[in-house]
């Protein structure tokens, strides 16, 4: 800003180029009023996103719990929170159902939006249509879909048990969330029900980028369709695929609503994950918030190292950036 | 886009017959057809159920089809949840107006203005995307206990805005950075400053993007339930029909009015609805991809 007044000012008293010149003062203007325009942004960030994460920190290493918050008493007690988190049981199976929840999701989230952006990425009647009426599911409020996934699986009258009694691959409805191991497909189905349609979209629009000179040569070379799917279409996206399973995984990590409103993580913690446990701890009635803060806690350091790892992909990446 | 499909086109005449690809295509299309008919069928299923007694739904062998359809799982919908609606519509009203007042010039500042530290602003904004809504609805609790404004319109608008602003600030920028400097400039030229030059010219340019951004921050705040559960658990005046909806089926595991919960969900899924045709398949697919990558 400094340096430009005198360049200014110089450029006036020579009376030479004035147009250039004028635009140098608005550039330095400029700069002065683009703090104006991000300062509500900063504090928002401020208020909204770094306050409230340190503040998760520091509790989650108080005792805070439902008289804290009337009294505004509550005793730090160093990583108490911690150790009573990792040594508990239902703890350990919210972290191994978490590992099984993520996994499973974006293998399939992955695999069907791949198949079907490729299949989309051919062009035929219909093609865009479809395309975006399949994104509808990905819009939805998570609780529709919960509670719609809980009326189709619903045991007596749920239109899955009743399909499945009609061609006899059952002999019983299948009481779908109140079983462990069902409990778990089910709000698995249901998630992968979610995703599908952002994996599609995010990998077509990779698909998109290609240049059509790789299919025409591959073409020529007598490369079949497997061929050309194979050998330019996946080597072409590669850098989308990771950009696709990082924010999948990462959104993957904070589902709540579709598990809370399916099964609340039961039965017997059967779908408890990091992120429903972490609920319940701080608003499932115990108002454990110091607990419920740690386990959030453990679940950012998670997040964080794939947001790392997300950020240098970017980097590393320019062609993802098109 | 649509040039580079063209272009893309597999030469059929190298391929073989041009019936033979004909069919083909319709083939595809019948495949895309069946597709979306499997994927989008537990929404037709949602709708089906919504008009039907329930009585009907009580049945073992489903109504395919919502024949002799009935609207008493509307009537009850509208009459239970109706203030739960309106308490919706104002908070993700809200929501929105608070997202774009704050991300549309911070969205200018970092596409066109040389401000400082605006790389670093747009490091954090990634970031804090990524925090898990559990951390956040938790920490803002405690905050919002202590200033108390719990169980309040403000506490879901501020809260909403949470999940909205950073990816509204980075989809304006994305659009606002191709907005040409000539322009710019030459509103410069003629004596306006950066106040007068983002009123004037980029707001009006960036209206497409601004309507964008603005639907997923409503789609955002009236789809959010976290907040809601947290946040405003005490409430009877500002329950969201996420709530509300959640309320119908939430202690019991045997739910009786499978119809007026039906229909509580078709209703909540307009707006969705109603994103998708406005939005529209470009906008809607370039918007993702650009705030997901960009």
């Amino acid at each position: 800003m400094v340096p430009e007044v005198p360049k200014n000012s110089a450029a006036v008293v020579g009376g030479r180029r004035p147009p250039p010149d004028r635009s140098v003062a608005p550039a330095a203007r400029n700069r002065r009023l683009g703090i104006g325009f991000i300062v509500p942004v900063v504090v928002f960030v401020a208020v909204f996103y770094l306050y409230p994460l340190a503040r998760n920190v520091v509790l989650s290493f108080q005792d805070y719990d439902i008289n804290s918050l009337y009294s505004g008493n509550a005793p730090f007690i160093g990583l108490g929170n911690y150790r009573r988190l990792l040594s508990t049981p239902a703890f350990a199976t919210a972290v191994v159902n978490t590992v099984v929840f993520v996994a499973g999701s974006l293998f399939f989230q992955f695999t069907i939006g791949l198949g079907l952006a490729e299949f989309f990425h051919r062009s035929f009647p219909l093609s865009p249509l479809l395309r975006s009426l399949l994104l509808i599911p990905w819009l939805l409020p998570l609780v529709v879909s919960g509670t719609l996934f809980r009326w189709l699986l619903d045991t007596s009258n749920g239109v899955v048990n009743q399909i499945l009694l009609t061609l006899h691959l059952v002999q019983d409805p299948v009481p779908w969330l109140n079983t462990p191991h069902t409990a778990m497909a089910a709000v698995l189905i249901c998630n992968i029900w979610i995703g599908v349609p952002f994996n599609m979209v995010i990998l077509h629009s990779g698909m998109q980028a290609i240049p059509a000179e790789l299919y025409e040569a591959a073409s020529l070379d007598g490369a079949g369709r497997w061929q050309q799917f194979r050998y330019v279409t996946l080597p072409q996206i590669g850098p989308v695929v990771g950009i696709v399973v990082t924010l999948g995984l990462i959104y993957t990590l904070k589902v709540f609503d579709v598990i809370w409103v399916m099964t609340k993580g039961g039965p017997a913690n059967a779908t408890h994950t990091i992120t429903t446990y972490a609920y319940q701890l701080s608003f499932g009635g115990l108002s454990e918030f110091g607990l419920g803060a740690a386990a959030g806690d453990l679940l950012i350091v998670v997040a964080a190292v794939f947001a790392l790892l997300y950020l240098r992909a970017l980097r590393a990446d320019p062609g993802a950036r098109a | 886009m649509t040039a580079a499909r063209a272009a893309r086109g597999r030469p059929a005449t190298v391929r073989g017959g041009r019936s033979r690809s004909a069919v083909a295509t319709w083939a595809k299309s019948a495949f895309g057809v069946a597709v979306v008919a499997i994927m989008l069928f537990p929404l037709y299923w949602m709708v089906n159920a919504s008009f039907q007694t329930n009585q009907q739904l009580a049945r073992p062998s489903p109504h395919w089809l919502p024949l002799g359809g009935t609207l008493t799982g509307y009537r009850d919908a509208l009459s239970q949840q109706g203030g739960h609606l309106l308490a919706s519509l104002i908070i993700a009203t809200g929501a929105t107006v608070l997202t774009l007042t704050l991300a549309a010039p911070a969205a200018y500042a970092l596409a066109q203005l040389r401000s400082p530290g605006g790389r670093t602003l747009l490091s954090v904004l990634l970031v804090v995307q990524l925090v898990p809504g559990i951390v956040m609805a938790n920490a803002l609790y405690q905050i919002f206990a202590s200033v108390q404004i719990l169980n309040s319109a403000l506490a879901l608008i501020l809260a909403d805005a949470t999940l909205a602003v950073p990816f509204a600030v980075l989809i304006l920028r994305a659009f606002m950075t191709a907005i040409p400097r000539s322009l710019l400039e030459a509103a410069a030229l003629d004596g306006a400053g950066a106040v007068r030059t983002f009123w004037r010219i980029v707001l009006p340019i960036s209206r497409n993007a601004l309507i964008t951004a603005g639907l997923f921050a409503f789609l955002f705040a009236w789809g959010d339930f976290l907040f809601a559960t947290t946040l405003n658990l005490n409430t009877t005046t500002w329950k969201p029909i996420t709530l509300g909806l959640y309320d119908y089926i939430g202690g019991g595991t045997n739910i009786t009015t499978w119809d007026s919960v039906m229909a509580t969900a078709v209703i909540s899924s307009l707006p969705a609805a109603l994103l998708l045709t406005i939005a529209q398949r470009h906008i809607a697919a370039g918007v993702i991809n650009e705030a997901v990558t960009d």
